[in-house]
This record gives structure tokens, C-alpha cells and sequence, in this order.
């Protein structure tokens, strides 16, 4: 494969890494202000805080390998919604407090399996990069399992809201795993592990911690996906037109 | 350390103590809401360990402690303020050592 060719399909990669953590991140920092209780407001500040970081992270190296000299701040703030490349859950309304953490808890224990296969990619800017999210990635998903078990084991009402959040959300658990033909081409030069054996042990952790907290594992329903091809649902459009809206109604602004 | 007078819908309340790197003594931090000792030890993390450097946390029920009352302190402690002979200030300390 031709050096310029892998360079293009790992700047893309990044930019699906840096998104998705992006677009979690501000979802979780919407939180501000409205979280249960004042522990947990804190909680889901740093969670929110932490995925900001790395994806400004990711996207600065997306924009280093694109070459065409965009920064983490021009990708985050200055693309339409057709150009962003995050999974379909991420973006995902808040909904309740059971809704979030069951968003969280599905994507914390994938983040953490791809963070840790990708240490060992043979890309080192990406190796180390995912070296530090493997590593917070670990802490979000104690948090957000310890939430599950409490909300699916806890009342009455806790346990209904936690298995609606579970049911609705699976539909996007489909597209963790999805290949494609970049992917194929990263995974050949191994620099990316195949997104399908990351499936079995995050199946197995979430059917484990379902069980635990007495939750009913969704049947397998018609999966959705796209957000890799920037088909995304109209609650991005709306999410973005906030985020974006300071830097862009101040192009340039520094503070 | 006291029962709540008005209704506390917010679970237990966990006092914190937190070591900071190079082997100091844990020194209490102040305190979190929390059902269990998990969430206590999750919370005091994402409370009081923020910033800086924190090598350890401990977490323990404010329940669990036991406390002077503001009265007990003529009859504990006073009667030590002036027998200066229990005060150690009449060794020399080598220099360097510190946290004695």
C-alpha cells in the first residue's frame, strides 16, 4: 500500500476516534448543572473533560496527517454534520440519567477494548495516544458499570428506566464492529486491529454485567449504523448547531 | 457525623482521607454522599482527587467515627497544656528527617 494512501485512510481513522469522543464528551457536559446529585455532577464533568482531551488529541493528529494544516479546533467546530464521523450511539440524546449511563456503560467497555488493542498498533503516534485513553477508558467503565449494576438492581422505577435505556440503545451497538474498506486496509498494515474480534469480549462483559444487575440482554434487532459515512440523525445537527455556535459566530477568538 | 435534621435523600454520608505521592499520612479531605463503599470511593475520587497527585484514598462511614463533643474538652485535653515535660521539643531532630 502506498505511504500517502495509508496516511489518508489513518487521518480519517483519527477523525472517527477524535469524533466520537468529541460528540460523547459534549453530550455528557450537557449534563452540567442538571446531574442527580453534586458527586455525580462532578463525576460526569471529569468523564466529559476526559473525552474532550483525547479527542482534541485525535483530531489534532487527523489534521497533522491530512496535511491540508487544519487544527483540532477548525475540525471541531468549522465542519458540517455530514463530515463528522462518530458511531450513531454516541450521539444519542441524554434522555434520562439511566440513558446515560447505559450509553455510557456500552461504549466505555468497546473504548476500552479498542484503546487497548490499538496500544499495540504499529502507528506509533496512535499507539501512544490510545495508551493514555486504554488507561482512562478503564475508570469510565468502572464508573458507569457500577451505575448499571445500581440502576438495573435498584428500585422498581430504576430497573424499568435502565431496561428501556438498554433496549433502545442496542440497535447502535451494531456499528462498534463494523469494517469497512479503509478499515480492511489499516488492519492488513496493522496498524488497526479487525473491529469484529473486539465483539466477543465486549459481548461478554455487557452480558455479564447485564446479568448482574438482573437486566434482560435485548434480542438481536435490526442494527443501525452510517454514522462512519456521516449519516447521522437529526439530534447531531441539533447538538452541533449549539457547540459550534460560539466559535463560530467569533471566528478566531482566543480567550 | 451527626444525623441530618431535615431529610438527606442522598444516601450515607463517607468521610475522605487522601495520601498524596511520597508516603505521607492519609489527611482527611472532607466528605461525599454515597449508597455503598464502592460509589463512596468512585465519588471521592472524582471529588477530591481531581488535581494533583493522590497515591491513595480511604473512605469510611461518617457513622463509624467516633467524636469529642465540643464539652469534653476541658476534661481530654486541657489538663496536657501545661505539662511541658510530655512535649518531645527536648531531643534534637537530625536534620532531613521530616513527618516524625
Amino acid at each position: 500500500m502506498a505511504d500517502d494512501e495509508r496516511t489518508k485512510d489513518l487521518a480519517e481513522y483519527c477523525l472517527r476516534l477524535g469524533d466520537d469522543r468529541l460528540v460523547l464528551g459534549h453530550r455528557l457536559s450537557e449534563w452540567c448543572g442538571h446531574a442527580p446529585v453534586l458527586e455525580e455532577e462532578l463525576a460526569l464533568g471529569n468523564l466529559a473533560l476526559d473525552l474532550l482531551d483525547q479527542s482534541a488529541v485525535f483530531l489534532k493528529l487527523a489534521g497533522c496527517l491530512e496535511g491540508c494544516g487544519r487544527s483540532a479546533d477548525e475540525l471541531a467546530f468549522f465542519r458540517a454534520v455530514s463530515a463528522f464521523r462518530n458511531l450513531l450511539l454516541v450521539e444519542q440524546p441524554n434522555g434520562d440519567f439511566a440513558s446515560t449511563i447505559a450509553r455510557q456503560y456500552l461504549f466505555d467497555v468497546f473504548d476500552l477494548h479498542l484503546a487497548t488493542s490499538l496500544e499495540t498498533s504499529t502507528d506509533r503516534d496512535l499507539a501512544s495516544c490510545a495508551a493514555r485513553a486504554a488507561r482512562e477508558a478503564a475508570y469510565h467503565v468502572r464508573h458507569s458499570r457500577q451505575w448499571a449494576l445500581r440502576l438495573g438492581d435498584g428500585t422498581e422505577e430504576s430497573h424499568r428506566r435502565m431496561q428501556t435505556a438498554i433496549d433502545d440503545l442496542w440497535t447502535f451497538t451494531g456499528e462498534l464492529f463494523e469494517s469497512d474498506p479503509l478499515v480492511e486496509r489499516l488492519v492488513e498494515a496493522r496498524v488497526v486491529h479487525d473491529p469484529q474480534a473486539l465483539r466477543a469480549p465486549w459481548h461478554d462483559a455487557v452480558r455479564a454485567t447485564l446479568a448482574e444487575a438482573g437486566l434482560r440482554e435485548p434480542s438481536e434487532p435490526t442494527l443501525r449504523s452510517g454514522g462512519r459515512r456521516g449519516m447521522h440523525g437529526e439530534c447531531l445537527d441539533r447538538m452541533l448547531s449549539e457547540m459550534q455556535s460560539v466559535a463560530r459566530a467569533f471566528p478566531g477568538a482566543s480567550w | 457525623m451527626s444525623t441530618p435534621t431535615s431529610a438527606d435523600t442522598q444516601g450515607p454520608l463517607w468521610e475522605v482521607f487522601v495520601q498524596e505521592e511520597g508516603g505521607a499520612a492519609h489527611v482527611h479531605a472532607g466528605s461525599v454522599h454515597a449508597p455503598d463503599r464502592e460509589m463512596a470511593l468512585q465519588n471521592a475520587r472524582d471529588v477530591y482527587a481531581r488535581r494533583g497527585r493522590v497515591a491513595s484514598l480511604w473512605v469510611v462511614e461518617s457513622d463509624s467515627i467516633a467524636a469529642t463533643a465540643p464539652a469534653d474538652r476541658a476534661s481530654f485535653f486541657e489538663s496536657a497544656f501545661d505539662k511541658i515535660y510530655r512535649h518531645p521539643q527536648f531531643y534534637k531532630v537530625p536534620r532531613g528527617i521530616r513527618g516524625l
